[in-house]
């Protein structure tokens, strides 16, 4: 069926009316019906000599974090850290495991260590079923785990938007979330699952009494993960965990001869996750713990 | 001309419903907004200056934030110079809206006026406001 001329302009002018009234008309009924979200407050602190900074920034070459095991012995040596880092970073809890979003968390010694399990699960060698015949208190023990923030990351080298990078300055691997695209590249390059995705918009999961106004949520469908609370560092403060740890968190320059990191690692013996990808994480566990070497 | 009152019909339908948003929205035009800076912040400190002039502000917010953004994220740089010398820390939830704590009749005056959805709060938190 073909339309001759006259029918083409009255369907033409039709169109083009009803698609000016209608623009116009939804913008209207979308102005009444907009209602602002509320949030928190920022709260004043004392101000120095530059405008909003209270202390002077903390620097290194490299950050690095020391785990010492042995400080670790309740639940609640672990959950110190971890609810700080929760309560500073505004992290949600969905509730449900799978759309976990997690920062720093535990593990087991098999998961956190898998290339120091050599031997097939099932196979019991004297009631080890790891065939590690390590200490058994070991092989319950919860390892406190975060982005290891590796000399050679693998998660920045495939993000699309350079969302993700590490800090030539300090050595960070640093997430901004405005670039991020949520492609979840970087949670597959991430060997040690330290990458979270938003599957759902997270501010409706943070208790209102954990909120912290100083340091914005994340919007749905970013990736997110430990930035050794960079901001906290510019404040010339140490990371929330750090802080909470009872000194079982060592936190300082790599780079640095002196440091207390270094000094801890050159008379200790230390691990690292996954050595041999090459990642070079700057995560290192004394895992008999200092007591015990 | 063939059906000369239909077609005449049809031609006042087609203005009346073309100056539809005219004429719907005649009267209603809203006031030019003026957005507030009277927050308690201001009123204690006294200082009615922002980080830079505010013909600056004004007009180069949008960008000045947009270089904030990439200075504190992205160089780690979190001290602004502004053009008097003076020293800022970067940080749009502690140092704008330390002072700017009223979005709805600061922020959102002007955004609304001219229809644009900044996608900061998203994110950011918009201070909580009191009633005064």
């Amino acid at each position: 069926m073909s339309i001759n001329r006259r029918q083409f302009i009255k369907l033409a002018g039709l169109s083009a009316v009803l698609s000016v009234g209608g623009i116009t008309a939804i913008d209207k009924v979308k102005a009444n019906a907009q209602e602002l979200p509320s949030g928190a407050r920022a709260t004043a602190s004392a101000a120095g000599q530059i405008f909003g900074q209270s202390k002077p920034p903390l620097t290194a070459k490299r950050w690095g974090m020391v785990v010492d095991l042995s400080k670790f012995q309740t639940p609640e040596d672990y959950q110190k850290c971890i609810d700080a880092c929760n309560r500073i970073h505004n992290i949600p809890d969905f509730g449900e495991k799978k759309d976990e979003v997690k920062w720093i968390w535990t593990d087991t010694f098999e998961h956190t260590f898998p290339d120091s399990n050599p031997r097939d699960r099932k196979e019991v060698k004297d009631g080890d079923e790891l065939g590690l015949f390590i200490p058994e208190e070991l092989k319950e023990k919860r390892f406190l785990l975060l982005c290891n923030h590796c000399d050679n990351p693998p998660c920045t080298r495939v993000c699309p938007t350079k969302a993700t990078w590490k800090r030539e300055s300090d050595g960070i691997v640093m997430m901004d979330q405005h670039r991020c695209i949520g492609c979840r590249f970087c949670m597959a390059a991430c060997p040690f699952g330290a990458r979270s995705f938003n599957w759902r918009d997270p501010r409706p999961f943070i208790k209102e009494e954990n909120l912290n106004p100083e340091y914005p949520t994340r919007a749905i469908g970013v990736v997110e993960k430990c930035i050794f609370c960079v901001e906290r560092l510019e404040q010339g403060l140490k990371p929330a965990c750090v802080e909470k740890s009872n000194g079982g968190l060592v936190f300082g320059d790599l780079d640095d001869k002196n440091s207390d990191v270094r000094k801890l690692l050159r008379t200790h013996f230390s691990i690292r996750r996954k050595p041999q990808l090459g990642t070079q994480p700057s995560v290192y566990y004394l895992i008999g713990g200092i007591k015990n070497v | 001309m063939y059906n000369g009152g239909k077609i005449m019909l049809g031609l006042l339908i087609f203005l009346a419903v073309v100056t539809f948003p005219f004429w719907y929205n005649l009267g209603t035009a809203d006031t030019i907004p003026k957005p507030k800076i009277e927050t308690p912040f201001i009123k204690q400190h006294g200082i009615k200056k922002c980080v830079e002039s505010k013909d600056y502000m004004r007009r180069e917010h949008m960008q000045l934030l947009d270089t904030w953004r990439n200075d504190a994220v992205r160089k780690g740089e979190r001290i602004y110079v502004n053009s008097e010398g003076k020293r800022y820390l970067i940080d749009l939830q502690n140092t704008c809206l330390k002072c700017h704590s009223n979005k709805k009749d600061f922020c959102d005056k002007c955004h609304n006026y001219m229809a644009v959805k900044p996608y900061c709060w998203d994110c950011h938190f918009a201070p909580k406001e009191n009633k005064s």
